[in-house]
């Protein structure tokens, strides 16, 4: 029925022993090749959200709806790159990577496979650093590997959950460039989790706003009107850059705490809202 | 001159034992009292009474017996007259016999346990009514049962062993970092992959370390086992040179005991640092 690729149909979850639901009626969807960015506060369920799509958490009701069928579990076809890169310190980085590779393809032969890993290794800029162990690498090397573990089973979807959050503003920034020029050639679908304003409004086509929790809801989506094109360096010089800015930021601090759905506003279509021109409170 | 910490240390072991060993000759060259007495009974009664000599033999009577054995540890000249490497050949086979069954029985257990809380709950009592009590309190009910003194003292090793690798494995297992079990949930990697390339590799330090202090329970009763079942070995060496009153070789036991017994821990410190990984 539904022709979204991804999408998002009544969700909640409620932890058992509380009362209220941690999100409660999200609805939202994505297509193919899209990057959509959730954005919310601590608390507002949003790695939740994003467990329940990588098939390691279970909704209390409602479901996801992934390329045509409900999702059960965890897929290979769902790549996770996890917020504390989760790379086994016992392996080298050629094996992390390879360890996902021959999960995806069991029957490849191991050159076969390490040649898969080196691809992927190479797309993160990592070569060289094969045989190091993970405890060998800095922070922003060690998610390099994680991109490149979760890249090298070819899945359909890309979900990370603040892959980047735990790095150093000058590392991120790499790093987000890295997703950006890896986008530009794969067309990936990505779903992230972030609480970064300037990361989600470089990478994603929409944003998702979620209110504060418990009993979450997603207020709005933003939908990002900067050109494709855009890149770190010349973020801030966009024209459309300060208002949507400017309407996260006012999200974030003030409407995310008490929002009361306007009048008109349906759960279920979660308004699509464009910061360009509104209040334009650039210089 | 500065000198390395390490040689610092050494220098302060050597003047201790150098301390320790004569405090040690001083203390058993003493002369006591001795009284006349008859040739005849003279002849009856040992040195301690004739000449005044201590019974407790000097570091160098020790020395002399050490370099004895050291010259010919693998003799056999009886049943009870077999070299001392002999004896102790027999106490570490015997822990590596029962030592060895305790890690087929100990690690598979612990990973079940570890991974169903259903067995962690149901077999949670036995273990821990098993488990302190002392290893030798089997042998009764060991020998009844097995009628083999050898394979009694192999099974109370056994038992003493598999404890602490039973609880280390089970603790290990159920302790597997959620992120590490996570990757390979999404990675839909099978069971048995994910205990061999993620659980085991994981577990793998805190189940060596379990294995390590295994290792240490088992050379320690397996001694009193000896004693206890005799025959050969370490343990009954020592018993059987205490009837023979020989101070000296008690104290030759005890050192070789201690020096196997560094060894064997040493040995388990090196197969740690193998599978040990940092983060």
């Amino acid at each position: 029925m539904s022709q979204h690729f991804i999408s998002v149909e009544a969700l909640k979850r409620q932890f058992p022993g509380n009362d209220t639901a941690v999100f409660d009626d999200l609805w939202f969807s994505m297509d193919k090749g899209e990057f959509v960015c959730v954005i919310g506060h601590s608390g507002c369920g949003k790695t939740t959200v994003l467990n329940i799509m990588a098939g390691l958490d279970h909704a209390s009701a409602g479901g996801i709806i992934f390329d045509g069928t409900a999702i059960e579990g965890p897929s290979l076809d769902r790549a996770v790159v996890f917020q504390g890169h989760a790379l086994m310190p016992w392996m080298s980085v050629l094996d992390n990577v390879m360890f996902a590779v021959q999960s995806r393809w069991p029957k490849w032969s191991k050159a076969k496979a390490a040649e898969q890993a080196r691809k992927y290794i190479a797309m993160v800029n990592l070569t060289g650093a094969e045989d190091k162990k993970p405890s060998q690498l800095s922070g922003g090397m060690k998610q390099r590997v994680g991109i490149a573990r979760a890249l090298s089973i070819e899945p359909k979807t890309l979900l990370m959950d603040e892959p980047f959050s735990a790095l150093d503003a000058l590392t991120r920034g790499t790093l987000q460039d890295e997703v950006l020029r890896i986008r530009a050639t794969t067309s990936l679908t990505v779903f992230m989790i972030t609480h970064d304003v300037d990361e989600a409004i470089l990478l994603a086509d929409r944003i998702v706003l979620m209110t504060n929790g418990p009993g979450a809801r997603i207020a709005e989506i933003l939908v990002n009107t900067l050109p494709k094109t855009r890149t770190r360096e010349t973020l801030h010089q966009l024209a459309d850059y300060y208002p949507m800015r400017n309407h996260l930021l006012d999200f974030l601090v003030r409407r995310s705490k008490n929002f009361i759905p306007p009048p008109g506003w349906d759960a279920r279509k979660p308004p699509h809202v464009r910061a360009a021109g509104v209040n334009a409170a650039a210089e | 001159m500065k000198m390395s910490f390490r040689l610092r240390a050494a220098v302060v072991s050597a003047a201790l034992l150098v301390a320790l060993l004569a405090i040690w000759q001083i203390a058993t060259s003493g002369v006591g009292q001795t009284q006349a007495m008859d040739p005849e009974y003279a002849k009856l009664m040992g040195l301690t009474a004739t000449q005044g000599k201590s019974a407790m033999p000097g570091p160098l009577d020790v020395a002399k017996i050490l370099w004895g054995h050291l010259a010919d540890p693998f003799y056999i000249k009886g049943p009870n007259d077999q070299g001392i490497g002999i004896q102790l050949g027999y106490s570490i086979g015997r822990v590596a016999l029962g030592f060895g069954l305790a890690v087929i029985v100990a690690v598979p257990l612990g990973f079940l346990i570890g991974l169903s809380p259903l067995f962690r709950q149901a077999l949670d009592p036995f273990i821990q009514v098993m488990r302190p009590v002392s290893p030798l309190a089997w042998m009764p009910l060991a020998l009844y049962t097995i009628k083999d003194s050898a394979i009694s003292s192999i099974f109370v090793i056994f038992i003493c062993s598999v404890w602490p690798m039973l609880t280390n494995t089970a603790f290990a297992v159920a302790n597997v970092r959620k992120e590490w079990l996570n990757v390979a949930r999404t990675l839909e990697v099978g069971t048995f992959r994910k205990i061999f390339r993620v659980i085991l590799p994981a577990a793998a330090p805190t189940i060596l370390t379990g294995m390590r202090i295994s290792i240490s329970i088992a050379w320690l009763v397996i001694v009193a086992a000896e004693m206890l079942v005799g025959g050969t070995g370490i343990g009954y060496f020592v018993w059987n040179e205490w009837n023979n009153l020989s101070i000296a070789n008690v104290i030759n036991a005890i050192l070789f005991i201690g020096v196997i017994g560094m060894l064997l821990d040493q040995l388990l410190g090196f197969l740690t640092r193998l599978v040990t990984f940092t983060e």
